[in-house]
């Protein structure tokens, strides 16, 4: 960031807190006291640019929105469907021409920076489905409430991203023997206007950082990476909370510690390391960081609220996924659980994508039912029931999802 | 300080122009609420509108929107962390004597709510489903 930008910058800060603290900011619309533009500027009727108009808005400043489960029926979710978890503003600018991508840290042998036409034709171009999900994805279940956007079901989606592999660009710079992890920066800014603060900073061991589906995206779905999705360049890790995808990347350090930026430390992203009673207070000490997501699974046809005839086959279909994992099996029931039947399950198009189960039910008599779905991991663990364990920050919901069926002639 | 003196003015100009196509009125509510007092919102921010509103909608909404603020619900211990959470790491500053009001219109409007283990499925629309099998 330039001098200027940086005197801009904080006149604003120092205005908007003389403001809030006169009260004068009541009277200011909101949008000019963020100093937000147009990636930031909300529609009239409350639509976020280029995205679907059926996304349920949690905020509109930062951007948050989710996915209504009957619109992730896509095997590939498109990118205007996909949820959108900002935490800070949108970058202002966002040249692909000028975008570099710099390469250091205490664990880099030779930091380096790269520009983006670099990365594009230096490195061998791969394309994987891989699954994103907010590790906040079913907060808004958690009692006592947990702080935070309350996400539904609707974190989640996997579109198919083409770019290149984050192990190829780290062993070109070279790696140290004490690398233990590494942490991310984007040029997204802080709500504040404090040009010195970061609105989050998170990564992820060197072991996931390695791994052949890590990867440094400029595209999805054959396409620039919209705006609100990180244009130009993102991080996609798949299979852990989607904070460690960071957007709008513009730096990766190499550290030889545990990444300490923005929303690493204290109790975000984190769930304590022993259970604790619903309600408890957790030491900062006492939390681990969320490494991979646990197995889940969501219903996407037919949409709740579905009224059929008695005696009519009608079909269910949705998908499964489990971190780092693969999913086993997927099975429903239709009386809250006391019976499971199996559904059919598809293998996975890549390692970390997630799979598409179906299956015809038919509802014999009459009455309010409910469908429930129920996935399996490769290690066996299945989705609870009812809530999993409570933390601070309410993470890591994997309850079965349900829908709601009536049957009547 | 000249550029700041223009924000100011263009500020007050664009303020004008959203008073002329969005008074900044109250909205009724359908919900009633446990006493059967009818909850007016503020129709730009969302808030409830009671004693301090202004100065929830003044303090609150200068770095996000107040709908981070109406989605939560939170004892007053529970939101007085969310303040100090902001303080330590993302540039809230000192509230002063305003803190204390400030918390009992978030605990009154914003307070825990109760939802048990799993919650029945509420709000659902139903429809015909034309199913082609
Ligand atoms: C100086 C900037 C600033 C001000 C002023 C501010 N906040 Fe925040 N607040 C933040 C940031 C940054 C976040 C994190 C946003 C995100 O993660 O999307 C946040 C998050 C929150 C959250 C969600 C908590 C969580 O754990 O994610 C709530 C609720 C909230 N703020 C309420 C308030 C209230 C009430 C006030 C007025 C006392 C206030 N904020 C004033 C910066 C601010």
């Amino acid at each position: 960031m330039n001098v200027s930008e940086n005197i801009k910058t904080w006149n604003r800060r120092r205005f908007v807190q003389a403001a809030a603290l006169t009260g004068l900011s009541s009277l200011v619309p909101s949008a000019v006291l963020s100093g937000k533009h147009l990636g930031d500027l909300m529609t009239a009727n409350q639509q976020i640019p280029g995205k679907h108009p059926d996304l349920i808005i949690l905020n509109d400043r930062p951007w948050n929105a989710e996915t209504p489960a009957h619109l992730l029926d896509q095997e590939v979710t498109s990118m205007d469907r996909l949820f959108v978890r900002n935490n800070g503003l949108v970058p202002e600018k966002t040249d692909p021409e000028l975008w570099t991508l710099e390469i250091d840290g205490e664990s880099a042998i030779k930091p380096q920076t790269f520009t983006l036409n670099q990365l594009k034709s230096e490195f061998q171009h791969h394309s994987l489905q891989l699954v994103l999900e907010c590790g906040g994805n079913g907060r808004s279940e958690f009692d006592p409430p947990a702080k935070g956007n309350q996400w539904t079901t609707g974190a989640v989606g996997a579109p198919k991203w083409t770019g290149i592999r984050l192990k190829d660009v780290l062993e070109r710079v070279g790696i140290k023997d004490d690398a233990v992890y590494i942490g991310y920066y984007g040029k997204d800014r802080h709500l504040s206007g404090d040009p010195n603060k970061v609105p989050i900073s998170r990564g992820v061991p060197m072991s996931k950082a390695l791994e052949d589906e890590t990867l440094i995206a400029w595209a999805a779905n054959g396409e620039d990476l919209p705006l609100m999705h990180g244009f130009p360049l993102r991080l996609v890790i798949g299979g852990w909370p989607a904070s460690t995808s960071g957007k709008w990347l513009n730096r990766i350090t190499i550290r030889n510690q545990i990444h300490d930026g923005a929303k690493m430390t204290g109790q975000s992203y984190r769930v304590p390391c022993e259970p604790v009673a619903p309600g408890s207070t957790v030491p900062d000490e006492q939390m681990c960081i969320i490494e991979s997501m646990p197995v889940k699974s969501i219903i996407t046809y037919p949409k709740t609220g579905a009224m059929v005839k008695p005696g009519k086959s009608i079909r269910f279909s949705g998908h499964a996924w489990a971190g780092d994992h693969s999913v086993k099996s997927v099975a429903y029931s239709i009386d809250y659980g006391v019976n499971w039947s199996p559904l059919a399950v598809d293998p996975p198009v890549n390692r970390l994508s997630w799979q598409h189960w179906r299956g015809e039910v038919k509802f014999e008599k009459p009455g309010y039912y409910e469908f429930w779905v129920r996935a399996t991991d490769d290690l066996g663990s299945d989705q609870p029931m009812v809530l999993p364990g409570w933390n601070p920050r309410g993470y890591l919901n994997n309850a079965c999802h349900r829908v709601a069926i009536k049957v009547q002639s | 300080m000249k550029r700041l003196m223009v924000l100011i003015g263009s500020i007050v100009i664009m303020f004008s122009c959203q008073q002329a196509d969005k008074p900044a009125q109250a909205v009724e509510d359908m919900e009633p609420d446990e006493n059967a007092e009818r909850i007016q919102t503020d129709s730009i921010s969302g808030l409830v509108i009671d004693e301090n509103f202004e100065l929830i909608r003044g303090q609150c909404t200068a770095c996000h929107s107040a709908m981070l603020i109406t989605q939560n619900n939170a004892s007053r211990d529970g939101w007085e962390q969310m303040i100090r959470w902001m303080q330590k790491d993302q540039g809230l500053w000192d509230l002063g004597e305003n803190e204390p009001k400030i918390l009992d219109y978030l605990s009154k409007h914003y307070g825990l709510k109760k939802k048990g283990r799993r919650a029945p499925l509420t709000d659902v629309e139903w429809y015909e489903l034309k199913d082609e099998l």
